[in-house]
């Protein structure tokens, strides 16, 4: 490893403030007061609105716009747009297809709600009038819809030159053949995600507009990573990035929705360099549905080899992802297939390991990284078939997992595609939860048989989180350091500036925690300032559950630069050397007294002449970086289990109890990992029981408003009991390991495993989420029949 | 998703309402609670030239108590119902019916008149007043006429109302003292439209036993004599009695092909079968509060 920064020491914390404190978020008191300023509350002078003509079809060429004469000013189109270069989001894997997506259609439609024409107008309802009245030219061409008929020979293309529909394909090979010839159990399963739609409250949206004073695009937008849209927007838009600002304000929720840099925001940036005026666009439901958040959807073909107590010896799998019509900057079309093969090993030892999944190209929405990216879908797979394990070798789920989790004393434990595990216990996490569950009373009652005639089952996931990671799927590093800003402020406060964004996970609460630990400054007298390119080091922002790793770090590494600056001025106040005092609880102190934060601040800013002239002239502000020692992930592990009850005759799922465990090491702030892991939850559930987004043949999304995109509502989200169990990574500041997805990865499994249980005496098993009522009804009718699965 | 250009009135009388209705080249449309009228517009699916809000319409909030019915006006709402702002003369069914109806922000604006003119396969009130036998009042500038509710909607989203008719009032029947009934609405999630909706009626003062299956992706099924479906009269276990080959019949009737929604509706209707059964019969008329 050896890369990153020393783990330095956590300073006394003042009234349990700091790390480990479960103190209320700042930024709630604006939140539940509804005082919260997102995209669509700001206001500007001038402002026009902008409503786009989207693509009907799914698979066409253009031939032409008609654009009404009287509204030519008021409409434009790729031609108009000539001087903007594509959106290219080019993955460094050997044998990747390199695609480009021009923000407006040049020729080729490739999927519905694509975009054709930008139109201007006052008001949006009259720029939608004004899109009303363009009409489209085109030749309808034969639509890629399912991800494993694409890869067929003689299925229409997507992108000329592409062979097979293929963006990339992502492989481990293990030798199986021995394994496969002599193991005594042999389970083979077909499980597929269904294709989901990432629904933040808040769409997205942004404003642009010239600032004729600092000759600067200025971009306001709802964004996970400010300083990443700005680089993907000036090569596009062939600007330098000194000409750019961009300006998020509160994000009404990102889970990688946000951490696109669309062709909206292209768009839209390259009106606002011309027409004088500031310019938005503010995503509808419709949009965001039917055009542009699609995410998931994965077809998992696997084999499992076991011994006879259902030890694994080898694993082989064939996966697919529908990864859509275009690779999406910055993550591009290999990250979700990449993954598939890195995180389907679970944390399981496996001793072979075969694994190859294609990136498939079809006539949807690019498949965009939500929440987990991966990892839900590989969680699901795995989870399941351990299950399916354990039902043919005649043990219990949670046997057969203990016999195959990495143990803690295998730790730090590099596993079969090459992650390094660097701490925990999970078979401990396990038991955790289950305990928590009461498997014996649940199984109890399961034999009794319920009175209203439904089915109990109890299910479990358990996964390996590989969180905070600083290289992408080919081994190169992605990010170097992530920085923080940190000034003592002349009154004595602290100003926190980091270049990431906060999109619901209350950094400015936590980070000013984690400054509280290496200052000893009051968590109240801490600022924290995101979200503007202009006013924080350069981030690669919001993702990849990273912030308090990385982000977490750089605040700790500032501070404690900082905290060695305080004690200088201190000691030179007290008249000792530094070595001759300590900082804690916000003072300096020395044998014979001590001084405050404000008296240094007052002294070094505004009363210069009580110091020696030769204080370090760094002042009292630095910009320090930090990265973990370890850059292939820092590992959270966590286990769910759940209790659910099946109605066999209308195949409604009800949960009666969820618990989850969760390893997250040194915790800033056990009520917000709360926070995120019962939201995570939510979305889970989603994942497992409601949200799919269904496709015509013809390729036209079917689940156009929330009445038919259903996503889990509170009377659909139990009680989450989360329990945690704190093991410090050895790789970071503080023993921090992020946990921002976590929630998110493990109810497809846990859920999915629980109906099984339910419903395996019935001679059913669920192979593909989400298990609507329908998919129950339809499954068990087919069972009854003997229909073979 | 923002509507088309269109004129909005809002007028106070019924008179006024039909005159601006009959105004056919306006392109007008009514409006009651727009939950679903909204939306429809905001995805220009829509396309009113005129609005008419008959909200201000006095006539057409009051509830007026008969002898041996109940005339809501058609702009009450779900929510007006559920709280029992309107008095109940089913033995406590459509105030049952209502609280299940959408997520309370709907049923503050949704209204007993807009959900039976918008005639979605899957609402609520079309299968319930149909099951309790009542009967809506339409008014149009030719004047007015009466058409049971359970004849009302002729296939999915479509009604027999005249484009320049509207409803006035829904006439609820007063049930007699011992009815019960069962109701059962199965959907994904809660709050959000049925997959599976059936209701059963027994009103031995007035000598009825309906039942009525909704959600099929067409008109509800409405049987005005259930004993046959039941093999019999009203009475105990009914669920046991479903007569699932005469049910069969019904769904053929209808074209319902998809064995989901027909084993839906069956699922649905023997459940409520069984909660009419099991539940305790309502007081008389004259004992109620
Ligand atoms: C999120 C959501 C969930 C919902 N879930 C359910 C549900 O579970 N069950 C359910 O039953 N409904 C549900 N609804 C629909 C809801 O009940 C609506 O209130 C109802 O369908 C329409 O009533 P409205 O008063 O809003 O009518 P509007 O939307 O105003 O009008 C609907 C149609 O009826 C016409 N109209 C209105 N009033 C009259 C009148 N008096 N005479 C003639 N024509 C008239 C209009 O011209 C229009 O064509 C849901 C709606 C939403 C938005």
């Amino acid at each position: 490893m050896g890369v990153g920064s020393e783990v330095s020491k956590v300073r006394d914390v003042p009234q349990g403030r700091g790390i480990g404190a479960r103190l209320a978020r700042k930024e709630d008191e604006r939140f539940l007061h509804g005082r919260g300023r997102y995209i669509a509350d700001l206001r500007f002078a001038n402002l026009r609105e902008v409503a786009f003509v989207r693509s009907p079809v799914a698979h066409a060429r253009l031939t032409r716009v008609h654009v009404p004469e009287h509204l030519r000013a008021s409409v434009f189109l790729a031609s108009d747009l000539s001087d903007v270069s594509p959106i290219r989001a080019v993955s460094p894997l050997p044998g990747f297809f390199p695609t480009e997506q021009p923000p407006l259609v040049v020729d080729r439609i490739r999927q519905v709600g694509e975009l054709v024409a930008m139109c201007v107008a006052d008001t949006r309802a009259e720029a939608e009038d004004i899109a009303a009245q363009v009409r489209l030219d085109y030749e309808e061409l034969p639509a890629v819809v399912d991800m494993l008929e694409a890869q067929q020979p003689g299925a229409a293309q997507v992108h000329d030159g592409m062979a097979n529909n293929v963006y990339v394909r992502v492989a481990f090979e293990g030798d199986m053949a021995d394994i496969a010839a002599n193991a005594p159990v042999r389970v083979r399963r077909q499980v597929r995600t269904s294709r989901q739609v990432m629904s933040p409250i808040e769409c997205r949206g942004f404003v642009a507009e010239w600032d004729t004073r600092t000759s600067q695009l200025v971009l306001h937008g709802a964004t996970q990573f400010p300083h990443v849209v700005r680089n993907g927007l000036a090569r596009v838009l062939g600007i330098p990035e000194l000409q750019i600002r961009v300006i998020s304000p509160d994000v009404g929720g990102g889970f990688g929705y946000k951490a696109i840099l669309g062709a909206e925001e292209v768009c839209l940036s390259w009106l606002a360099m011309r027409c004088g005026h500031p310019v938005r666009w503010l995503e509808d439901r419709r949009e965001q549905l039917v055009a542009n958040a699609n995410c998931r959807e994965h077809a998992y073909d696997m084999t499992a080899y076991a011994d006879a107590e259902g030890r694994l010896l080898g694993f082989e799998a064939e996966c697919a992802v529908d990864t859509g019509a275009y690779s999406a900057y910055p993550f591009t079309s290999a990250i979700e297939a990449s993954q598939v093969s890195a995180i389907l090993p679970g944390p399981y030892h496996i001793p072979a390991y075969r694994c190859s999944t294609a990136a498939i190209a079809t006539n949807k929405c690019p498949n965009l990284p939500y929440r987990g990216v991966a990892r839900p879908g590989c969680c699901f797979a795995m989870e399941v078939m351990i299950d399916a394990v354990a039902r043919t070798v005649g043990r219990t789920p949670e046997a057969v997992r203990y016999a195959n989790l990495v143990r803690p004393e295998q730790m730090p434990y590099d596993n079969a595609s090459d992650k390094h595990f660097d701490s925990g216990d999970y078979p401990a996490l396990l038991r955790m939860a289950l305990e928590a569950i009461d498997v014996e009373a649940v199984r109890a009652r399961q034999a009794a048989g319920e009175p209203d005639g439904r089915r109990i089952g109890i299910g479990m996931a358990i996964f390996s989180e590989q969180t905070a990671h600083g290289m992408t799927a080919d081994g190169t590093r992605r990010t170097l350091y992530e920085q923080a800003f940190a000034r003592i402020t002349p009154d004595g406060r602290l100003e926190v500036r980091v270049g990431i964004q906060t999109i619901g996970q209350g950094l400015e609460t936590t980070l000013a925690q984690v400054a509280c630990s290496y200052l000893g400054i009051d968590p109240d007298r801490v600022q924290v300032k995101l979200g503007d390119t202009e006013l924080s080091p350069y981030s690669s922002g919001a993702w990849g559950s990273r912030g308090m790793v990385w982000v977490g770090g750089a605040v700790a590494a500032a501070c404690d630069d900082l905290a060695s600056r305080v004690m200088a001025i201190g000691a030179a106040l007290l008249q000792t050397t530094p070595d001759q005092v300590t900082l804690a609880e916000g003072r300096v102190a020395s044998a014979a007294g001590s001084v405050s934060l404000e008296d240094i601040a007052r002294a070094y800013y505004l009363a210069p002449a009580d110091l020696p002239p030769d204080i370090d002239h760094h002042g009292l502000e630095v910009t320090s970086g930090h990265a973990p020692a370890c850059l292939t992930g820092i590992h959270t592990g966590s286990a769910h289990a759940c209790v659910v009850a099946v109605d066999p005759q209308t195949g409604q799922v009800e949960i009666l109890d969820y618990v989850v465990s969760e390893d997250a090491g040194v915790v800033v702030n056990p009520m917000v990992v709360d926070g995120q892991i019962i939201g995570g939850t939510a979305q889970g559930i989603g994942t497992a029981l409601f949200e799919e987004m269904p496709f015509s043949p013809e390729g036209q999304p079917l689940a156009t408003t929330l009445a038919d995109y259903l996503l889990p509502g509170s009377a659909e989200v139990p009680n989450v009991r989360v329990l945690h169990m704190e093991t410090p990574s050895p790789y970071t500041s503080f023993g921090q390991k992020g946990v921002g997805e976590g929630g998110a990865i493990g109810p497809g499994g846990a859920i999915a495993n629980a109906v099984n249980d339910a419903l395996a005496p019935l001679g059913v098993e669920m192979l593909k989420l989400p298990m609507t009522p329908r998919r129950i009804v339809e499954a068990l009718a087919a069972a009854r029949r003997g229909d073979a699965r | 998703m923002k509507p088309a250009v269109f004129d909005y009135a809002r007028p106070g009388t019924l008179v006024e309402a039909a005159r601006l209705l009959a105004d056919t080249g306006a392109g007008a449309k009514a409006m009651a609670g727009s939950q679903s009228l909204g939306p429809m517009m905001n995805l220009r699916l829509a396309r009113p030239g005129r609005v008419v809000d008959l909200t201000a319409i006095p006539a057409l909030r009051a509830v007026t108590r008969r002898a041996d019915a109940l005339v809501i006006g058609a702009c009450v709402t779900h929510a007006d119902i559920e709280d029992g702002r309107v008095e109940d003369v089913t033995a406590g069914l459509l105030p049952h019916v209502a609280g299940r109806i959408a997520y309370r922000a709907v049923r503050n604006r949704g209204t007993l008149g807009g959900s039976l003119a918008h005639a979605d396969p899957a609402a609520d009130w079309l299968t319930a007043l149909s099951l309790v036998g009542a009967v809506a009042e339409l008014r149009s500038p030719r004047g007015g006429r009466e058409v049971a509710v359970s004849e009302l909607m002729v296939a999915s989203f479509t009604t027999v109302l005249e484009p320049d008719e509207i409803i006035a009032a829904i006439r609820v029947p007063v049930a007699g003292a011992g009815a019960r009934w069962g109701w059962t609405k199965l959907s994904s999630k809660v709050g959000e439209f049925a997959h599976g909706l059936a209701g059963v009626f027994a009103d031995p003062g007035r000598g009825t036993f309906r039942a009525a299956i909704g959600a099929l992706d067409t008109a509800p099924i409405v049987i005005d004599d259930a004993a046959p479906l039941f093999g019999g009269p009203f009475g105990e276990r009914l669920d046991q009695r479903l007569d699932e080959a005469a049910l069969d019949r019904r769904l053929d009737e209808r074209d319902v092909v998809d064995d989901y929604v027909r084993a839906m509706a069956r699922v649905a209707l023997a459940r409520a079968a069984a909660q009419a059964s099991a539940r305790q019969a309502s007081a008389g008329e004259g004992e109620r509060a």
